[in-house]
């Protein structure tokens, strides 16, 4: 219920001297400031990195050969191998927990020509034979057309899928790229879908320069024999993959006569332990900053307890008056407590409000002025964050009232009236 | 109304301790107009403050109206203030921040009277008191008459069974003092038991009886007529 009489006597205590009010409010807006602003940046920095993740499933593992470093069953140590469609086979017949199986072969020995031409124009582009499921463990962002599907396989169609930039160095602003032709290594392709990634920074750059086709044609047209790059494999949603990528390997190696204790024949990268490990940074990233933050906060909360009991000291006859008149410890005690609750929230909500602001107009000027910033995307808090911390404050403001209220009432009201 | 029995009072400051009250007996009964002499230190508003229940006594029996007044929590303590007694400040003691009307108020503000009625009501006392018009304005705008019939009427508000005045008429001249008499006297006939304690003969002597008090004791009762 509003209670004017109380609000009043609220004004009055906390206008009386306004330089310490303020000087104070100042102490709680600045920990909650900080609290945001770091935690804000934190974020900023999570989302920047993770965002270089794209949409692809973290529950992957991506497996490559390598030169053997142990002699095998005959074998000198450093030979080099390949995978083949059969060890694709293998592995979808034998590994149930593999969810997605996507084997890759890129072509190579190009990197100092052109071997992407459209009419007068080409570029140097990577190109990659895929599989549909790749798009399933990292799904592309298309602005046009399609991926490669089952059928493009089965017929090895001669069909790509193109990044942006390679659109841009091939075509004119306003062609329309789908359905056009462009010659990849001196065969012709017709383009069916056109992305662009969802990366950041130099990666972005990176992907949107990749030329995707179906793995059969690749294989057929450039004289790949049945060779495969690498594989991409997700695991089962509730199984971890590193079950998968400690079975995939040990296959593997079994059936290119590789020592089983051979560490480096076999390259492999597990994203998601990758993930987890960031994922673990950035938790105490955040850990550091509550620590940090509540601590100014603490200390913004100390100055408005030592000064609701400077207060308390300052009103001794003015509340010895009140009780005289009739006012139970009740009354007394929620007054104080509200006024230091009203004083804390209050700058801690104008912390808050600064805060925020701060964060959305670095995030306005990020946007803006389109900066090259691969680490630090979107900084913000979520609204969860910033209830907890209204909520930290009012609590906060509630115990910094606690002393001084009992303060205030510990002494006889007699010696308060009698206080000069 | 007022009724004690062997009081003894003794205010402990480090090592020392000082016996102020020294084993009083007072009866007073409802209605009556007393007032309280003696020098300067003999333990007149030691007495008064236990009476208005803001101090507690070392031993011996106090009953306000029927009712045994002895270590009770403060919450209690403030409730029984608050219905039962009115206080009279030589210093006024108004809320510095509160206009008149306010100030009046106060009383009922803790009995959770709603804000409107009770400004009602102060608005009533103040007109009694000849205020009416200085209702809105804060204290330090007041001349000390003003004030201490602003406290009166605040006094008066919770329609309490005693008033207690300690030297209500120290800080003001005599004939301000006179018109508060007046008032004071008013307020007594309609019932109300009044105990002023006073260094002025002329203030005693419009009480029905006069208390001495001389180091601790009662030494003498008059009546005055
Ligand atoms: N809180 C206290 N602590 C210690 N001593 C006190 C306290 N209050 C009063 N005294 C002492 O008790 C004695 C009686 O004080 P009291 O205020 O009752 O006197 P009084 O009769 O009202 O005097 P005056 O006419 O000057 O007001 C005095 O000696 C005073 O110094
Ligand atoms: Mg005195």
């Amino acid at each position: 219920m509003f209670d004017l009489d109380r609000w009043q006597e609220i004004y009055h205590v906390l206008s009386k001297n306004k330089v310490r009010t303020f000087l104070t409010a100042f102490g709680v807006f600045w920990g909650i400031f900080m609290l945001v602003i770091m935690l804000g940046s934190g974020k900023g920095l999570q989302h920047g990195v993770t965002q270089n993740f794209g949409d692809m499933a973290t529950n992957s593992v991506f497996i490559w050969t390598q030169q053997t470093s142990l002699p095998y069953k005959g074998f000198p140590r450093g030979r080099g191998y390949n995978f083949e469609n059969e060890d694709a086979v293998a592995l979808a017949h034998s590994i149930p927990e593999i969810k997605y199986l996507a084997p890759r072969i890129q072509a190579g020995g190009f990197m100092q020509t052109n071997n992407v031409i459209r009419g007068l124009k080409s570029g140097i582009f990577n190109i990659m034979g895929d599989y549909p499921a790749f798009n399933k463990i990292d799904p592309l962002n298309f602005i046009s057309g399609r991926f490669i599907d089952d059928l493009d396989i089965r017929e090895k169609r001669k069909v790509a899928v193109v990044g942006t930039r390679v659109v841009e160095l091939l075509f004119n602003k306003e062609e329309k790229p789908i359905n056009q032709y462009i010659q990849i290594q001196g065969v012709y392709f017709k383009i069916i879908g056109v992305f662009r990634s969802k990366r950041t920074g130099e990666q972005a750059d990176q992907e949107n320069q990749n030329i995707y086709m179906p793995f059969t044609t690749l294989q057929r047209t450039y004289n790949y024999g049945n060779a495969i790059g690498f594989f991409s494999i997700t695991s089962q949603d509730d199984i971890p993959v590193s079950v998968v990528e400690e079975k995939a390997i040990r296959l593997l190696k079994q059936r290119h006569s590789i020592a089983p204790a051979d560490e480096s024949a076999v390259g492999h990268f597990n994203l998601q332990k990758e993930f987890d490990q960031m994922q673990g940074l950035f938790f105490g990233i955040r850990l550091l900053v509550w620590i940090v933050g509540t601590g100014t906060l603490l200390a913004g909360v100390i100055g408005v307890s030592n000064i609701m009991l400077v207060v308390v000291k300052e009103r001794t006859k003015e509340i010895g008056i009140q009780r005289a008149l009739g006012a139970v410890p009740r009354v007394i005690i929620t007054q104080i407590m509200t006024e230091s609750i009203v004083l804390t929230t209050f700058a801690g909500y104008f912390g808050l409000v600064v805060g925020v602001g701060l964060l959305e107009l670095i995030n306005y000027l990020l946007g803006s002025t389109g900066a090259n910033t691969e680490m630090f995307v979107h900084p913000g808090i979520d609204f969860s964050v910033a209830v907890t911390a209204l909520t930290i404050l009012v609590v906060a403001g509630a115990v910094a009232g606690l002393i001084p209220a009992y303060r205030a009432i510990s002494i006889k009201p007699i010696d308060a009236l009698r206080y000069e | 109304m007022i009724r004690i029995k062997q009081i003894h009072k003794s205010y402990v400051t480090g090592q020392n301790s000082l016996h102020v009250l020294k084993g009083i007996d007072l009866d007073i009964a409802a209605g009556e107009m007393v007032s309280i002499m003696g020098a300067s230190g003999s333990g007149k508003s030691t007495l008064l403050n236990i009476l208005g229940i803001l101090d507690d006594y070392d031993s011996g029996e106090y009953h306000l109206n029927g009712l045994l007044v002895n270590r009770l929590s403060e919450r209690k303590a403030a409730q029984l203030r608050n219905r039962m007694v009115g206080f009279v400040f030589q210093s006024f003691n108004l809320v510095s921040f509160k206009n008149a009307m306010e100030n009046v108020a106060l009383p009922l503000y803790y009995q959770n009277v709603p804000r409107k009625k009770r400004n009602l009501i102060a608005m009533e006392y103040l007109e009694r008191m000849g205020l009416a018009e200085w209702a809105h304005h804060l204290p330090n705008e007041l001349s000390g008459g003003q004030k201490q019939r602003v406290a009166i009427a605040r006094a008066l508000i919770g329609n309490p069974k005693v008033i207690l005045a300690d030297e209500p008429t120290g800080a003001l001249d005599s004939k301000t003092s006179l018109e508060v008499m007046d008032l004071l006297q008013e307020i007594n006939a309609t019932g109300i038991t009044l105990i002023i304690v006073t260094h002025e003969h002329d203030i005693a002597l419009r009480t029905k009886k006069t208390i001495r008090i001389t180091d601790g004791n009662i030494t003498e009762i008059i009546m005055n007529n």
